[in-house]
């Protein structure tokens, strides 16, 4: 569930060929996958499993290796578990948990909606030619939180620090939303469909 | 540091966006579908859709509407005007919306409001509170377009609405609306103050300084405008550039950039 319209339509924009889908067959022939989202995290996690698509992500993605980009709510499904609305289990491709913003101590309003700047760490190849400090679009009231560092690839400051995006051999992930964040968003998935997967060589 | 947002706010009628005073008189401001790729050029950080006419044939006309803008527009789009269900949500959505407003429904059934929150996520759900003085002298909600009394109080329903579950205010205050006198701050401030969600200010900008005043002396995370851009010649930009001169954080990237295919 989410805005996939948008993201399909974005990627269209770049003369990608685009399928909303949940059919294993195609998923499987696809090149690139994405996982957006706009919504509940349990809501996002039994619509996978209602379409039997756990398992078979996990070997697209852990054991086949091919590229994919989580938006928001994919990025957070991404995680071992969150807790939005109550505790519950995530695809675990990555390890990391899902919390609330706990912003207590700051005069800051959840959820974090907005354009917001990134710290670029390290030199993953989605944000190939974005400036240092470049604005995308936020909205969220959860954020992703990682055991290993390592795997984040940009941070945003909101009152606290906190995890924009994150690379994992195939898997990328942003807590902002490229389709949403007009040309500098763009070229972020134009990048993505320059990656290579393991299998395409 | 987030931004404060700029967000125009179009009204739509039969497919035309409108504009009026005080929720009446409307008058044609053009296609929405032009004028949301207008504000996209502008750099409009955000985009708000508030259906006038709530009916059945009207929501499939809006439904075609915002395609179309999400198809061609890659910013954030609010949509609002009629919305009663989970399934109304659910069909916005997937036409390319971003977030919903609710606003009659809310009051008529505050559970929706939770309802969709949890389906939905709290990011996704702006609760729109329309209000204005009533015969007594005191603020009121109204719904309907302005139509209904409720006997709410605009900030305790405001609260109600955050314990609730809505991750956002859209707060219009009907007699400032399309009059460009100006936010009414003293609200704004009492909402955005006494909340922990976003306020976003909207009715009566006449001014840049109104948009300023919103922000520093009414406590808005974010702005929104209507008649100033349809009747005058300000725009997107120069509200832009007038805030960021002002010293407020604002977008400031190079916004007119193609990406190359």
């Amino acid at each position: 569930m989410g805005n996939l319209r948008s993201v399909a339509k974005a990627f269209e924009l770049l003369d990608t060929k685009v399928l909303i889908t949940y059919n294993q067959k195609e998923i499987s022939e696809a090149s690139h996958l994405v996982l957006p989202g706009v919504g509940a995290f349990a809501d996002g996690m039994a619509n996978l499993k209602k379409y039997g698509l756990i398992d078979f992500l996990a070997d697209q993605v852990l054991v086949k290796k091919k590229p994919i980009l989580g938006i928001c709510l994919g990025l957070q499904l991404m995680a071992k578990q969150s807790e939005e609305f109550g505790i519950h289990q995530g695809l675990g491709w990555l390890d990391a948990q899902v919390k609330a913003f706990d912003l207590k101590n700051y005069d800051l309003k959840v959820p974090h909606v907005g354009w917001n700047n990134i710290e670029l760490v390290g030199h993953c190849p989605i944000f190939l030619g974005i400036k240092q400090n470049s604005a995308f679009y936020f909205v969220h009231s959860y954020h992703f939180v990682p055991n290993n560092l390592e795997i984040v690839s940009a941070k945003c400051n909101y009152g606290i620090d906190f995890v924009a995006a994150v690379w994992q051999k195939n898997i990328f992930a942003t807590q902002f939303h490229p389709e949403k964040s007009q040309f500098l968003g763009l070229k972020i998935l134009k990048n993505f469909l320059g990656v290579k997967g393991e299998k395409n060589g | 540091m987030v931004k404060t947002r700029i967000i125009p706010c179009l009204l739509l009628k039969n497919g035309r966006c409108v504009k009026g005073v005080n929720f009446t008189n409307h008058r044609d401001v053009g296609h929405p579908v032009t004028n949301a790729k207008i504000y996209e050029a502008q750099g409009a950080d955000e985009l708000i859709f508030l259906d006038i006419i709530a009916n059945s044939k009207e929501s499939l006309v809006l439904l075609d509407i915002v395609r179309q803008t999400a198809d061609q527009c890659f910013m954030p789009l609010t949509v609002g005007g009629g919305i009663k269900t989970l399934n109304d949500i659910f069909q916005l959505l997937r036409a390319g919306a971003d977030k919903v407003s609710i606003n009659t429904a809310a009051v008529q059934n505050p559970e929706f409001i939770t309802q969709a929150t949890k389906k939905f996520g709290s990011q996704c759900i702006v609760v729109s509170i329309d209000y204005k003085k009533n015969q007594n002298g005191n603020l009121e909600v109204f719904i309907q377009s302005g139509n209904r009394a409720t006997g709410l109080k605009p900030v305790d329903w405001a609260k109600k609405v955050q314990t609730l579950g809505a991750g956002e205010i859209l707060l219009t205050n009907i007699d400032r609306e399309g009059t460009r006198t100006g936010y009414d701050l003293e609200t704004l401030r009492a909402v955005s103050e006494q909340l922990n969600i976003p306020v976003i200010a909207n009715g009566g900008v006449g001014s840049m300084a109104d948009l300023k005043r919103g922000i520093l002396d009414g406590h808005a995370q974010a702005v929104s405008l209507a008649s100033i851009l349809h009747f005058t010649n300000q725009s997107v930009i120069k509200a832009r550039d007038y805030l960021a001169t002002s010293g407020l954080e604002v977008r400031v990237d190079d916004l007119n950039i193609q990406v190359s295919k």
